[in-house]
């Protein structure tokens, strides 16, 4: 790590210090719980699927948040407790083997079974665990059955993801922990955009490259103390503590938002591998021009704007740096539902004074401050969204964020108009 | 457990919900983790509601659980009270919360809050979205009603009616208000009440003072009715007018009850159905086969319109809320088909694949299997979707509701002229098999492929030279009579291929050749 510019330490803790102290609030939450990622990552982990051991409110929940694409079938699904479970008629792990077994004949494709634990599972102690271990030894070589807790006493949306992903470390073969460095990516990215990432790594030169998750769950990179990783997104806390206790490095880096914060997250990988300075500067001079030419796009648009961010996905504190720092726009408020401080150190040093960061959440205080505040932009969860409109405020559905193709070179302009285009609307709008 | 890819119904405290949403000035405190928001993008995605429902959620986490959940039920419940100012409040729990027994019901007794509370008890784990509706319906009533109200005398006012059953995320409950509304202002009866939607914990304290009840949605507000039957001897009406002669029944059953005329509402010339399905082009529904699965209420009046009012034949028949299987089950009889009472969208799959009809009627999952299986569609039931809030007026009941049905129904199908043009025409190369009819080319596959065992076996463009085909059963094709087949037109065909091989087996021949062919067509005949 001593490739790396002192920035981190001592210097980001000043600046949060001058910052007005951050607002920590407890009410209601207005937030998905971590099933919720079970949307994304299906799609990306094309060999797995997830079965939510829950209630009715658990498979509500994922056909409601993702809506037409349920209609396939989809590879997750939920084994519905019922009465008969809970009152202790039926052993419910008994129930689970039944439920895994009747899943695993009807797709003999599955090679990678997650066990997610739920809200109501949680409560009345399920060991998930424990049923994994014994499915697992069941099912021996052909499937692998992996447990983590996407529930909402436990885990925010975006958090889901990170139980997911740290479920899976300990699986991650361990290469050769002497030989030379090897870069790990972590946090899902759509195909296009992680093989975007995977091409410039290969052009500036570092050739040994793996993801998290990777495409096919039983596929995982090597993990070591060759392992030096760049976190890709911004709600990965326990996943980096697992990488980390398996001897990995984390290679301190703006998230890859924007024009700014792509090359700066490329570079912290570049330097780490010793690569020079010239020859990575001349491979990412041309995309770097292009997003900056993309984001140009939307800046009329946006600049100036005044922006507030309710929590959702924990992608608030680089998204409103993004804007700041590549479109001018003024971040009001940033409400994250978790602000992890380290893994954000960089981004919070960019952030303006004036900007109010919160954490957690009491949705009717925040939505008052809203109306005090009077952004002209408000990224917040479905629910709120409408009405919000209704009362005159321009919003922006953040789950776009989480679903859409944002990172890198490449998306940078389509991020930025991810923003503009609610502003853009009302301009047309003459009804 | 239950292995569940996709549901019907949502758990009952959202059901709770669409109560409470579609009033004004009731608060809903639900005792429920942080995710269980996630039921409020329903309201303003779905329904795209300008307001957030009036729901407060507890939101508590797991290091709440070995200190005082109870406690931040009790914050919530102040706060909200504060901050909202409801005229009554219902309490209750959702499923995590109800595994961790704080007995919202006595939480809230024991605090004495500013308006009348009502006690949700909804057992998430046995029941659902339409029993959590009714019941929390009928415990609302229950608690505010004024048993004081009386009627007062008939003479000298016009009779009054209260409305039950419509709510938030309604099958187009919004639209079927405006043709009941019609209906009793031709009949000159009064609404005293439209609840849940639209009313307050107010109005509803004044419930008895009507003379009688029309019960517009079962599901949700059956419950409540026979209540209000026991406690102030209301009458109610229970026919659902969906439908030409269920709305004239409807109107006859209002008029008998406020004792008053129903000429006028009969007369209605807005009917335009009854003439849409006796003019000539609608000739080709004669016999269509029909598959009918929603929501007990909308699939029976369905099928009642499908078979008398469109003259098709209900090929299969079924509901998802099993509260309601008995009316499924004695309507199927009428239709001699077998019930299918099951919340399982893969077994109601199963059925739509084993009967092959022309016309699948269903809910929004029902839509998307027919889609796979390249079967015309509408849907007649909730759950709903985006789609189901138009921002057209379209109502299902009343003679409008008729006529919007015609048209949802019929569209979908290949109109009858056209079908006649299909078959003149099928061998022009504009006009080939794969075009399909214009009007749904863009929601169609161009062929039911591979969905089923029997048209898997159907290639995609004319082979004449093709070798016999093997048919699903162990029976042969002759080439001639697989070339026979091509030339019936496409959206008929996979039906001739699956009757004639049926028709071969049964009768033990095991080549297709074109004798079989058209021995089939004479015995199927109809």
């Amino acid at each position: 790590m001593n490739a790396l510019p002192p920035a981190s330490g001592c210097a980001s803790e000043l600046a949060t210090l001058e910052r007005a102290p951050i607002l920590r609030e407890r009410g209601q939450r207005e937030v998905f719980c971590g099933l919720t990622g079970i949307i994304w990552l299906h799609r990306k982990m094309q060999d797995a699927f997830f079965l939510v051991v829950g209630s009715r409110t658990c498979a509500h929940l994922l056909q409601s948040a993702a809506g037409v694409m349920i209609f396939a079938e989809p590879r997750f699904a939920t084994a519905i407790m019922e009465e008969r479970d809970l009152a202790g008629m039926v052993d419910a792990q008994d129930e689970l083997d039944r439920v895994v077994t009747k899943l695993l004949a009807r797709r003999p494709d599955i090679k990678t079974l997650f066990l997610v634990g739920s809200c109501p599972s949680e409560v009345i102690k399920l060991d998930l665990a424990k049923a994994a271990e014994r499915l697992g030894t069941k099912y021996n070589s052909s499937v692998r059955i992996l447990n983590y807790s996407g529930s909402g006493i436990e885990t925010t949306f975006t958090q889901g993801e990170d139980a997911c992903l740290a479920s899976l470390v300990p699986e991650m073969p361990a290469g050769d922990p002497n030989g030379e460095k090897e870069l790990l990516i972590v946090g899902s990215l759509p195909d296009i955009v992680e093989d975007q990432f995977m091409r410039l790594f290969d052009q500036i030169g570092i050739k040994r490259v793996g993801a998290l998750p990777a495409r096919q769950a039983s596929d995982l990179p090597n993990l070591g103390p060759q392992t030096r990783y760049l976190l890709a997104q911004p709600f990965l806390a326990e996943t980096a503590m697992a990488l980390e206790a398996r001897g990995a490095q984390r290679l301190d880096a703006l998230f890859p938002f924007g024009a700014e914060g792509t090359t700066a997250w490329l570079q912290a990988a570049a330097r780490e591998f010793g690569i020079d300075e010239m020859h990575f500067n001349s491979v990412i001079a041309g995309p770097r021009e292009r997003a900056k030419r993309a984001i140009e796009h939307s800046a009329a648009q946006l600049n100036g704007k005044r922006i507030s961010f309710l929590p959702d996905s924990q992608l608030e504190v680089p998204l409103a740096r993004f804007l700041n720092q590549e479109l001018g726009m003024e971040p009001v408020e940033i409400g994250t539902p978790y602000l992890h401080r380290t893994h954000l150190a960089r981004e919070l040093e960019l952030l303006p004074q004036s900007a109010r960061l919160s954490e957690g959440q009491h949705v009717d205080r925040q939505l008052d401050r809203v109306r005090e505040d009077k952004p002209d932009l408000t990224v917040c969860g479905l629910g709120l969204a409408n009405p919000l409109e209704a009362e005159g405020f321009a919003t922006k559905w953040a789950i776009e964020l989480v679903f859409s193709p944002i990172h890198g070179f490449e998306q940078a302009g389509d991020l930025a108009e991810l923003f503009a285009r609610p502003l853009r609307r009302r301009d047309v709008l003459r009804v | 457990m239950q292995l569940s890819v996709w549901t019907y119904e949502g758990p009952p405290h959202v059901g709770a919900m669409r109560v409470a949403t579609a009033m004004e000035g009731m608060h809903y405190l639900l005792h429920a983790p942080q995710g269980d928001t996630y039921a409020d993008l329903l309201f303003t995605m779905i329904e795209r509601r300008g307001k957030r429902p009036p729901v407060t959620y507890t939101t508590f986490e797991a290091r709440d659980l070995g200190k005082d959940t109870a406690h931040l039920f009790q914050d919530a419940a102040r706060d909200a009270a504060a901050r909202f100012q409801p005229q009554a409040m219902m309490v209750g729990a959702s499923c995590t919360a109800e595994l961790i027994q704080d007995d919202p019901a006595g939480l809230s007794e024991a605090m004495d809050l500013p308006c009348p509370v009502i006690p949700l008890e909804l057992p998430s784990y046995q029941r659902k979205e339409n029993w959590g509706a009714a019941e929390s319906f009928y415990q609302i009533v229950r608690t505010l009603a004024d048993r004081k109200v009386e009627r007062a005398p008939r003479e000298g006012r016009r009779p009054l009616v209260n409305l039950l059953g419509p709510t938030a995320l309604g099958f187009r409950h919004r639209d079927d208000l405006v043709e009941i509304r019609k209906i009793l202002d031709a009949l000159g009866v009064d609404i005293h009440l439209e609840a849940p939607l639209g009313a307050s914990p107010q109005d509803i304290t004044q419930i008895g003072a009507a003379d009688f009840n029309i019960v517009l949605y079962p599901e949700i507000g059956d419950e409540a009715a026979r209540w209000l039957e026991r406690e102030f001897g209301q009458p109610a009406v229970r026919t659902v007018p969906i439908g030409v002669s269920a709305t004239r029944a409807f109107i006859a059953e209002v008029a008998e009850l406020a004792e008053v005329d129903p000429t006028s509402a009969l007369g209605d010339d807005s009917a335009r159905m009854p003439w849409w399905s006796r003019s000539v082009d609608s000739n080709y529904l004669t016999g269509k086969r029909v598959f009918i699965f929603g929501d007990a209420t909308h699939a029976v009046a369905a099928a009642k319109i499908a078979h008398e009012e469109l003259g098709f034949k209900v090929c299969g028949l079924g509901c998802y809320n099993r509260e309601f299987a008995r009316d499924i089950r004695a309507a199927a009889k009428l239709y001699d088909v077998e019930p299918l009472i099951t919340d399982d969208h893969m077994a109601v799959e199963d059925a739509i694949m084993a009967v092959q009809p022309e016309l699948v009627l269903g809910t929004q999952m029902e839509r998307h299997i027919a889609k796979r299986l390249g079967m015309p569609c509408a849907v007649i039931s909730s759950p709903v979707h985006v789609q189901d809030f138009p921002a057209r007026h379209s109502p299902q009941m009343g003679f409008e509701g008729a006529n919007v049905i015609f048209d949802t129904w019929v569209h979908p199908l290949v109109m009858g002229l056209e079908e006649h043009l299909l078959t003149m025409f099928r061998d022009d190369f504009e006009f080939s098999d794969d075009a399909g009819p214009s009007h749904h080319a863009a929601h169609a596959p161009k062929m039911p492929q591979a969905s089923t065992p029997t048209q898997s076996a159907e290639p995609e463009a004319p082979a004449p030279t093709i070798a016999p085909v093997e048919a699903a059963n162990d029976t042969i094709w002759t080439a001639e009579a697989e070339r026979e087949l091509k030339k019936i037109p496409f959206f008929v065909r996979g039906k001739a291929r699956r009757n004639t091989e049926n028709f071969a087996a049964d009768q033990g021949r095991f080549e297709i050749d074109l004798d079989t062919l058209y021995d089939a067509k004479a015995h199927y005949a109809r």
